[in-house]
């Protein structure tokens, strides 16, 4: 077991708890530098995917696993970033300015989708912003003279400084760097006041104002930098596949990305990243499986968003933690081996207040 | 200058007055009660002070300024701090978390610098850790310093949440119902704690109380309400012999008969 002695203030700041935590996080580095040289290009693709989406992941966890507020349409804020970056290049502004334009103006278009949050909250925020999602999709059909209308618009590689992101290899990198950019940016954020404020307003929004936090500033706040952060996701995204058309931006990835956190285990950035992986290697999953499943339902169709569906049946019903969750327990059992009992973690219910993470 | 004034202050919700043109001052540097049978509205003028309510008419003073224009996250600014009658706590983080909320209006930082974790961040960190570990130990509360709040009892959530209001740094400090919900161990500790924030730190207090125990003990002046209205005010001992509040409270005997 381990005990941690507070000795100052620092540690409680610091990002890493303790030398162990240091060391399984540079050998996870080690490994996701290394895994090109091991794994085939096909993975290797799929890595960058896990790595966008982990980005989207960890926007959307920031506005409803922290800030508590609940968003069905940031596909729509995915979509903004890969449009500004697709036209942004067009118009000839250099790769990484054209990064940071599409996260201040997805960034922008959140505050002002989060205007209403500040008035409205639960369910109905979780309509405004579905609504959104239709608007924006809409738009980009019919706004063909700027996005190409059905037709999408293509993309060229990303370049910096004149290098291409040509490879698959390369590409990877490239978005790697940039999940540990906004990974690093966002647990600096909660762990000072911007954070702590977000889950003020989470867990009691009358009490954070009357501590002095702004509720309005800080939604639209939270509302600005999620949007931001899916913006940059997005623009990976238009990078990665080259192409982008309306269709791929449409609700379902928006509740596919609720979903994703939701399994990953909704309130910490681990959950978003562990999501991420789960969403893109189960449809690999599936298809090893496939080939061992009797015919009639291997070859049905939508078997993968029925197996997606019961899987987060399951999660919300008996592991509302999500994988995250699941983790900290193998972790502690192997921790306080052997002390560990089933009951460490054992829910208990309390009446003395409704959950209300919404 | 009057420290703490509200005048002719009311609020109508519908047919109801739950306020009716309420006038009365806080002393600084005093403990001021507010008793009431249930209903009264006692909590009501805590949410007008809070300006979660928006008084129909009326105006509240503190220190020469008037409060009513403001909005609700602005009275932490002025110096006025409040606790709830049923915990308001941050509570899926730990005490500490919570009680750094309490330290909002004191960051100088922005968020980009807070993104970058410049180092002009970690020292206002550290110093407001500081800042939360001095409330820490005036309240006994080390052991619970990284336990999440809901699972702490609720004996200690009451004090955690006392300590969340004072790392405001409030000049008053308002508290719904210090003692609802504790044991008589527990009112008893709450009652030093509330002597200490007037003797140590010097913070008026202004409160809500139902344990007349506990409201001898520490008040200094005692304002009886029923519906809406003031009744009487003056020193513990004048109120319980007062014959309008033993009417409030027992009622008359008149309609019995």
């Amino acid at each position: 077991m381990r005990f941690i002695f507070k000795t100052d203030y620092d540690q409680d700041i610091k990002l890493f708890k303790h030398a162990g935590a240091k060391f399984w996080y540079a050998v996870l580095l080690a490994v996701a530098i290394a895994a090109p040289a091991v794994l085939g290009k096909y993975y290797i693709s799929q890595l960058s995917f896990i790595c966008i989406y982990s980005i989207a992941g960890v926007g959307l966890m920031l506005l409803s696993g922290y800030a508590g507020q609940i968003s069905i349409g940031h596909a729509a804020f995915l979509a903004v970033g890969g449009y500004t970056e697709a036209i942004a290049v067009k118009m000839g502004l250099p790769f990484p300015l054209s990064l940071i334009l599409s996260f201040i103006v997805a960034g922008l278009i959140g505050i002002i989708i989060g205007l209403p949050a500040i008035r409205i909250k639960g369910i109905y925020l979780a309509i405004a912003t579905l609504a959104f999602n239709f608007i924006l999709e809409e738009v980009l059909v019919r706004w063909s003279s700027v996005t190409g209308g059905n037709n999408g618009l293509m993309l060229d590689h990303a370049k910096l400084f004149g290098v291409a992101f040509k490879s698959t290899d390369s590409f990877y990198y490239l978005s790697l760097a940039i999940l540990v950019i906004v990974i690093v940016g966002v647990l600096n954020l909660l762990r000072s006041f911007t954070g702590r404020s977000f889950v003020a307003i989470r867990d009691s929004q009358i009490s954070a104002q009357s501590m002095g936090v702004d509720l309005a500033k800080y939604k639209t706040m939270a509302f600005g930098l999620s949007a931001g952060i899916t913006g940059i996701a997005g623009s990976l995204y238009a990078y990665k596949i080259r192409f982008i058309s309306p269709e791929q931006f449409g609700v379902m990835v928006s509740i596919e990305l609720l979903m994703m956190i939701v399994i990953g285990g909704i309130g910490s950035l681990h959950g978003a990243v562990f999501g991420a992986i789960f969403f893109i290697s189960l449809p690999e999953l599936i298809s090893l499986v496939k080939n061992y499943l009797p015919e009639a339902i291997a070859n049905q169709a939508g078997l993968q968003p029925t197996i997606f569906g019961f899987i987060l049946i399951c999660v919300v019903i008996f592991q509302p933690e999500g994988i995250y969750g699941w983790w900290i327990k193998i972790r502690s059992y192997f921790e306080m081996f052997p002390f560990y009992r089933k009951a460490t973690f054992k829910r208990t219910k309390t009446f003395m207040k409704s959950d209300r993470l919404s | 200058m009057i420290f703490f004034q509200t005048e002719d202050l009311s609020i109508r919700f519908g047919g109801v007055l739950a306020v009716n043109s309420m006038s009365f001052g806080v002393d600084k540097g005093e403990i001021f009660t507010i008793i009431g049978p249930n209903g009264a509205g006692k909590t009501t003028i805590f949410n007008l002070i809070s300006l979660i309510y928006r008084p129909t008419s009326g105006r509240i003073f503190f220190e020469g300024k008037d409060l009513t224009k403001n909005r609700p996250s602005d009275v932490a600014r002025h110096g006025i701090a409040r606790t709830f009658q049923n915990i308001e706590l941050f509570e899926h983080e730990t005490v500490l978390k919570n009680m750094l909320v309490g330290r909002h209006l004191k960051r100088r930082t922005t968020l980009w610098e807070q993104a970058l974790f410049l180092p002009k961040v970690r020292r206002e960190e550290i110093m407001h850790r500081d800042a939360v570990e001095k409330v820490i130990d005036f309240l006994d509360l080390q052991h619970y310093r990284d336990s999440v709040v809901k699972n702490l009892p609720y004996g200690v959530q009451k004090i955690v949440e006392l300590g969340r209001a004072l790392c405001t740094e409030p000049k008053l400090l308002l508290l719904d119902e210090p003692s609802s919900g504790l044991n008589v161990e527990e009112t008893d500790d709450m009652a030093f704690w509330i002597e200490d924030i007037k003797k140590d730190l010097g913070i008026t207090v202004l409160m809500i109380e139902h344990d007349m125990s506990l409201v001898n003990r520490v008040s200094d002046r005692v304002l009886a309400v029923n519906e809406g209205c003031v009744l009487a005010s003056g020193t513990p001992a004048q109120l319980v012999a007062h014959p309008d509040v033993i009417a409030a409270y027992l009622g008359t005997g008149e309609n019995d008969k």
